[in-house]
């Protein structure tokens, strides 16, 4: 309890500083995840129209994938990024691609073959096959993706510290050094709060992005 | 308006089509028939691109399909598939008008149309155009499936098995309303079945397939006389032919695996069997399986929201035949009754099967066309006055 009182003192005093760190956290983890999106969403939806980029990309993201955290984060320095902000951003916006990119390319593989068949049947050109009919369908299995990438970024973006970037993992590695079990709490309950308030309502999203007509079987 | 030259398609050395010369008339409904894998779907999927020919030519209103544009094809042949495939997420307007969309009409000319559509199979166009497909039966859903193929009003249209995977009762209404589509709209169609009595029904003209050829291609009467091998006439079912509906019991060529429900089950339950038997109706059977009415769609759809056991929703149940009935029976109790289908029971009156109108056409063929078989009885031919 005096643990926690010390805490909440300690934002008392600086409350500046500690909404400046989870601001900072957020944007260490948002901006790749949105990068990501933006890379793998189109490259999922490549990789169903050609089988040997799909072999490619799952690969390549599958061995990222195996890369420990903090092996990743050292990376980004070896490979000439530095210290900052700019490396974190860079290891999680690799993390993030698998899950976005496996979602995409299962859920547009997973809507069944008679539709596609029966769309291109009727006269549907590739393009108006993936936006009236695949991307739609698959939409609540590439947010999933997102939700993964997010949740897994908030957890890891608290290592970025050792690397000189900000974020509440400040918190952690300074309550670490100085034996400070008030400021290890002020990393600890944020970062695991933003986790799952942000499972929370991106599975929200999840869930109005599954299209009306399929929620009832879903149920 | 569709004409095949020589047309063959391989798979590797496989040979599914074998040098297939076929044309069908402007308004002619051509049903493709044959045993499984013996390349239906295949010549069909060929007309529309879907599948290309490895040798041949293809014409379709006097052009060669492989010199045009595949999607503006398309866009211009309707398609029915077995499975549906309705867009689970689109309404059903949206659904019927996908083609009209993807040709540019505007909103209020799709909508129009789907309204027009609906009506025209008796669907009120108010309850369904904003539901989504999942909400409806497999008969509905294969309504709407065949009006999507209507839609943009093309000439020509591909049915592969569009009934295959209904139950028999829903099956032979959708074939009816198909006849009165055909009759009113005077569409070609290319309808892929497997099963002759849907053949017979819907033909102008039967193109009976083995091996990827063509081995008899006649009207459907002309077939039933002269069949060309004894392979078509296997296939008609020579077996059945050989003995009059005074012989052949009700039990014989009954369906065995109606759709049913139980009396204290749910309207919600109820609908969910329907809609994954694809029925517009079921037989409501007591905890003995003593027949005890029919619960429809349209009863259940409409009380939906106050619930309760489907016992409080029965409609009488039809007249019934009873095993050991002979089908002769059947067809007067049938005609009497102008029932589409009638319920067998047993001597306690519990549901056994179903005879339906194409389990009669069976037999019936036997009677009216006596001479297609191989050592033809005077009886039968006596049959043929009667039954009249
Ligand atoms: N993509 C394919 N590759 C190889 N063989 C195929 C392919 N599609 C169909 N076949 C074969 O072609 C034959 C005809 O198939 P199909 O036209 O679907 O038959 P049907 O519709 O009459 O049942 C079958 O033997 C099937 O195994
Ligand atoms: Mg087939």
């Amino acid at each position: 309890m005096q643990v926690l009182q010390k805490s909440l003192d300690y934002i008392a005093e600086n409350p500046a500083q500690f909404i400046g760190t989870i601001q900072e956290h957020l944007f260490l983890v948002l901006v790749p995840v949105a990068m990501a999106i933006v890379v793998a969403v189109p490259l999922g939806i490549l990789a169903t129209r050609y089988h040997w980029l799909e072999k490619i990309a799952v690969s390549i993201t599958n061995i990222v994938q195996t890369i420990p955290s903090l092996a990743m984060l050292a990376i980004m320095i070896i490979v000439g990024l530095g210290l900052g902000n700019k490396p974190a951003m860079t290891a999680l916006f690799f993390y993030s691609l698998l899950p976005i990119l496996r979602n995409t390319l299962i859920g547009i593989k997973n809507v069944d073959s008679f539709l596609k068949e029966a769309a291109t049947g009727m006269g549907m050109t590739n393009l108006q096959l993936l936006l009236m009919v695949e991307l739609p369908l698959a939409l609540s299995v590439i947010m999933a993706g997102i939700r993964t990438a997010t949740v897994i970024c908030i957890g890891t973006a608290t290592l970025a510290v050792y690397i000189g970037a900000g974020g509440v993992g400040t918190y952690i590695v300074r309550g670490l050094q100085l034996m400070q079990n008030h400021l290890l709490l002020l990393g600890v309950v944020p970062a695991a709060v933003m986790a799952l308030l942000a499972d929370y309502l991106l599975g929200k999203i999840e869930y109005l992005l599954i299209p009306r007509g399929l929620r009832a079987e879903n149920k | 308006m569709v004409k095949f030259e020589q047309v063959t398609k391989k798979y590797g050395k496989h040979q599914v089509v074998k040098g297939l010369n076929l044309s069908v008339k402007k308004g002619e409904l051509v049903t493709l028939i044959g045993p499984s894998g013996c390349g239906k779907t295949t010549t069909l999927k060929m007309v529309n691109r879907l599948i290309e020919p490895t040798s041949g030519r293809i014409f379709v209103n006097g052009r060669d399909i492989m010199e045009q544009d595949p999607v503006q094809l398309r866009r211009s042949i309707g398609y029915v598939i077995q499975q549906i495939g309705l867009f689970p997420n689109m309404t059903i307007m949206q659904n019927i008008t996908v083609v009209c969309k993807l040709q540019g009409w505007t909103r209020e000319q799709c909508m129009h149309r789907a309204e027009e559509l609906l009506r025209l199979v008796g669907m009120d166009p108010k309850l369904y155009l904003d539901r989504y497909p999942t909400e409806l039966s497999g008969g509905q859903q294969q309504r709407i499936g065949v009006l999507r193929a209507l839609a943009a009003n093309p000439e020509l249209i591909l049915m592969d098995e569009p009934f295959g995977a209904l139950d028999p009762i829903t099956r032979e209404q959708l074939q009816s309303e198909l006849k009165k589509l055909q009759e009113q709209l005077q569409k070609t169609i290319i309808f892929v079945t497997h099963d002759m009595d849907e053949a017979l029904k819907l033909a102008d003209r039967i193109v009976l397939m083995k091996d990827g050829r063509i081995i008899q291609a006649a009207e459907p009467d002309e077939m039933l006389r002269h069949p060309a091998d004894e392979f078509v006439t296997s296939f008609i079912g020579k077996d059945r032919l050989l003995r009059s509906p005074d012989e052949v019991f009700v039990e014989e060529v009954m369906h065995t695996n109606p759709v049913t429900i139980e009396s204290y089950r749910g309207l919600a339950e109820a609908l969910e069997r329907m809609r994954k038997r694809r029925v517009d109706s079921l037989m409501v059977v007591d905890n003995k399986g003593v027949l005890a009415g029919i619960i429809t769609i349209r009863v259940v759809q409409s009380n939906l929201t106050t619930g309760g056991p489907v016992s409080n929703y029965l409609s009488p149940p039809p007249a019934a035949v009873t095993v050991g009935q002979t089908v002769r029976q059947a067809v007067h109790l049938m005609a009497e009754q102008g029932a589409g289908y009638l319920p067998v029971v047993d001597e306690k009156n519990r549901l056994q099967g179903l005879m339906t109108r194409a389990s009669l056409v069976d037999i019936l063929t036997d009677v009216l066309w006596p001479d297609i078989k191989e050592n033809g009885e005077p009886t039968a031919a006596a049959g043929k006055e009667e039954d009249r």
